[in-house]
């Protein structure tokens, strides 16, 4: 009842006309993108500072909000220097190559009902094809910058997003099975009850495939300062540098976006208006996400495969064939029933998973 | 068809935000797996043995800071010892108590920096060596109250130390060392079961008991291996046979053990710190000696247990105001003589991992 | 209480074994020469009474006639400590190595090699350790002034 007003779709050509459409939304993505990187650089940076017993910067602006302003100042300012050797169109290339898909993501991604730029009925397919694209960025990267940190960091990511593009995409093809569509909107429409908890496996299996698609602890190996000095874009500096963090950051946001709308219920929820629900969505999820990297330790790379192949894939196949099994059994008004068991299920699969597999492999005979 | 791959050399360090000080690593590649491995450094050569030489006996007290400048109470300790028993002077009871408890309050500085950097280098990101530092921070404090420096301390003196604690040291360091056990307990509860860490460090670049005592390591690199030798127990000095305390071992010697060893042993440098409060006479805390030293003609080996490994020091003296050869035998130098061989076959993030867990000092590697 | 062994106790018996061998023996140290140096080493690491399986530190002093190199040798199982000397002439700064018995003897003989410039015979990697390649001399001689 109270929701009626808020959940009238918006029509598909919301102002007036197609290019108004397009128009409109592209520069309300634009913003949201802006916006939300500056938002969550400064999230990370107070809340990783506060959970490390320190206070992180308080000092730009009042209580440090202008601080991710004074960081892409000074990126901007900085010297862009290029290495004698580079390959240099593709070295220049790179950045925009890994910058466009993360952005494109967000096309399909409803902030209201129907306001989105561009309702596909292929939406979360389409999703999980772009979001690959950037993996050849980093390696382009990588490879271009002729130094051998680079290229060890680009071969880790592209193993890794080659890896775990499986688990991730198994569990969204379980959403769907669960919301009977693949277009974004309906899924959010479809979720009476959130699908965290129809589905909490699925969520934990994508979480963690999604982490470490976009290269966040604990799955941060490309990256790692401690071990190859800065991975893939070690030999960048100036504006290709703020592109590369911006790509980092505006992935998280396309993967908390993404996380909303296929398991919390997007923009659903009382009293606020929806695309407010989303933005407060978007930010818990961040927030896990920052908390996690604060606090565990990183996995080499053989543990990575392994996790990916031994651990997640199986599980997430099992998740799909049970879901499967429940869709079809169980009718929908009994929905406590599916909630049950599926917690049952997660409980049960995670604890045998962690008895059974042994996580990498250890000295290699040389 | 096999596909033709063939090594290639990567250079790890000298600037490197893991290597703990400027040290190089040159390591042979196939894939990510280590074949070869040449540790090079002498990046921070300063010639402290050849200075030794054109110092005077007390006046080489402060170079003696700068060796392991993370436990240098520790490294004054030693050489005050070593010159004292050379020249053969008693030093009087309240300055043995307060040396053991400065030097036990060192060890535990030093392993929350080795344990912190340790997590750090598992890529923990900052996390834990910043809560260490925390609690690194209150020991800075008392012995700032102590010397009056937070890092390179100076404050031993050839006979005893160079002045008496203030007042405030002593309800300081008993509200301190209470609360010790429960910061070590926090660290634990996160880290000590951790499946990560687990899966990082055990079974991951093992020192096998033989090869320990081969080629002479000391300190907690070779209790994880098995071997309980701790000159603190075995050769007492500055009366450590007074009090009573463990000496933890490990049981394979790999990294996750040498981090559990070096856990342990802060918990029992607090037991140390709490028994010598309460033995503590009062009295001078210098003997009377001459400004300028001269120990009759002679040499002496004097070793003491500091965080890192044996500390020695080799004194060869010519009844001269300054020594005629002065060596330290560096825990860190002799430890790292193992370091190919624990690293082959592993990974380039083991390879920073196991390096981590030996814990050296660049200092007293290159002096 | 590690005990110092006395080495003019340990001499009495290394003189039986090793006739010619040792040139002096005082109650701190025991001199050996060069060349008998690795046996008397071997004998005293294997030996089930003195069983010195932990070489604590290689050391080399200047003496302006000739170098002296000490060796720390220390038993764990035992508990007891021993002082090993052996001399070589300046001119001919030659001495066996000891790395086959005791791979801790392997970075410090590299450190005496560069600072003093003694060859140690069958050492597998004599290079400079702390001074880099292209140092010429031998800064810790006493004859080298900084």
């Amino acid at each position: 009842m109270l929701n009626a007003v808020s959940f009238q779709a918006l029509p598909p050509d919301w102002p007036g006309g197609f290019w108004w459409h397009w128009l409109v939304f592209t520069i309300i993505i634009l913003a949201f993108v802006v916006g939300m990187v500056m938002a969550f650089i400064y999230t990370e940076r107070r809340a990783m500072a506060r959970m490390q017993a320190r206070l992180g910067p308080n000092r730009t602006g009042p209580f440090g909000v202008l601080q991710p302003v004074a960081d892409a100042i000074k990126v901007l300012l900085k010297e862009d220097i290029i290495p004698n050797k580079a390959d240099k169109l593709v070295y220049w290339l790179a950045p925009a190559v890994a910058f466009t898909p993360a952005l494109m993501i967000f096309a399909v991604i409803p902030f209201q009902n129907g306001a989105l730029l561009a309702d596909l009925n292929i939406g979360i397919l389409y999703v999980a094809a772009v979001s690959s694209v950037t993996a050849v960025g980093i390696f382009m990267a990588g490879w271009s910058s002729s130094n051998k940190y680079s290229l060890l960091g680009a071969m880790r990511d592209v193993a890794v997003v080659v890896s775990y593009e499986v688990p991730l995409v198994l569990s969204i093809a379980s959403v769907v099975l669960i919301a009977g569509s693949l277009s974004l909107n309906q899924i959010v429409v479809s979720q009476t009850i959130p699908f965290i908890l129809l589905q909490p496996l699925g969520f934990i299996i994508f979480f963690l495939a999604g982490s470490a698609e976009i290269n966040r602890s604990p799955f941060d190996l490309l990256e790692a300062d401690s071990e190859i000095v800065a991975g893939f874009h070690t030999e960048y500096s100036g504006m290709k540098f703020a592109m590369f963090y911006l790509v980092e950051y505006a992935e998280a946001l396309a993967l908390s976006c993404i996380i909303t709308t296929l398991f919390l219920g997007g923009w659903r929820g009382p009293f606020l208006p929806p695309w407010l629900w989303f933005v407060i969505k978007v930010m818990a999820v961040f927030f896990l996400m920052v908390w996690v990297r604060t606090t565990l330790p990183r996995v080499r790379i053989d543990q990575l495969m392994a996790l990916a192949w031994k651990v997640l894939f199986p599980l997430a196949l099992l998740n799909l064939l049970f879901t499967a099994i429940q869709v079809l059994a169980i009718p929908m008004a009994m929905s406590w029933l599916m909630i049950v068991i599926n917690f049952a299920l997660a409980v049960i699969l995670i604890t045998l998973w962690a008895r059974l597999f042994k996580v990498g492999w250890g000295r290699v005979e040389v | 068809m096999a596909l033709k791959t063939e090594p290639f050399a990567v250079n790890i360090g000298p600037a490197h935000p893991s290597t703990h000080g400027v040290f190089r690593m040159r390591a042979t590649l196939d894939g990510e797996v280590i074949v070869d491995l040449e540790p090079v450094f002498g990046y921070l050569h300063r010639g402290v043995e050849k200075l030794a030489e054109e110092r005077t006996y007390t006046g080489f007290i402060p170079l003696t800071d700068r060796l392991d400048y993370l436990s240098s109470m520790a490294n004054n300790l030693g050489y005050c010892l070593a010159v004292e028993k050379l020249a053969g002077i008693t030093v009087p009871e309240r300055a043995m108590y307060l040396r053991v408890i400065l030097a036990e309050l060192q060890r535990i500085a030093s392993h929350l920096i080795a344990v912190g950097a340790f997590l750090n280098d598992a890529g923990a990101f900052m996390t834990p060596i910043l809560y260490m530092i925390r609690e690194r921070e209150k020991i800075l404090d008392l012995l700032e109250m102590v010397s009056g420096q937070r890092l390179t301390y100076n404050f031993m003196r050839i006979g005893g130390l160079s002045q008496d604690v203030p007042e405030e040291f002593l309800p300081a360091l008993k509200k301190f060392v209470d609360e010790m056990p429960r910061w070590i307990e926090e660290y634990e509860q996160l880290l000590k079961e951790n499946e990560i860490l687990i899966a990082r460090a055990k079974g991951v670049g093992i020192l096998t008991k033989e090869t320990a005592i081969n080629i002479g390591a000391s300190g907690p690199v070779l209790r994880a291996s098995g071997v309980k030798w701790d000159i603190r127990k075995a050769d007492p000095y500055s009366g450590y046979d007074r009090f009573e305390f463990d000496i933890p071992t490990g049981e394979t010697g790999d990294s996750y053990d040498r981090y559990r060893v070096r856990v342990e042993e802060m918990r029992q440098s607090v037991r140390i710190i709490k028994q010598a409060m309460e033995q503590l006479p009062a009295g001078p805390v210098r003997a009377q000696v001459p400004h300028l030293i001269r120990p009759p003609a002679g040499e002496t080996y004097t070793h003491i247990e500091v965080p890192k490994g044996e500390l020695g020091f080799y004194l060869v003296s010519d009844n001269s105001i300054a020594p005629y050869r002065l060596h330290i035998r560096a825990p860190s130098l002799i430890n790292l003589t193992a370091l190919r061989e624990m690293v082959l076959g592993w990974k380039i993030a083991d390879a920073i991992l196991i390096f981590g867990s030996i814990d050296i000092c660049m200092g007293e590697v290159d002096r | 209480m590690t005990v110092v062994l006395s080495g003019t106790e340990i001499a009495g018996k290394l003189r039986e074994k090793f006739p010619e061998s040792i040139i002096d023996a005082k109650p701190q140290f025991i001199l050996v020469k060069p060349e008998s140096l690795l046996e008397i080493a071997t004998f005293l690491k294997d030996a089930p009474e003195y069983k010195f399986n932990y070489l604590t530190s290689v050391t080399a002093v200047d003496y302006y006639d000739y170098f002296e190199a000490v060796y720390h040798l220390t038993s764990i199982d035992h508990n007891h400590s021993l002082v090993l000397k052996t001399r070589c002439a300046r001119e001919k700064p030659v001495l066996p190595s000891v790395v086959r018995l005791w791979q801790a003897a392997d970075l410090q003989e590299r450190e005496i090699y560069d600072l003093l410039g003694i060859t140690f015979e069958g050492h597998p990697n004599l290079k400079r350790i702390v001074l880099w390649e292209g140092f010429q001399g031998h800064p810790l001689r006493k004859d080298y002034l900084a």
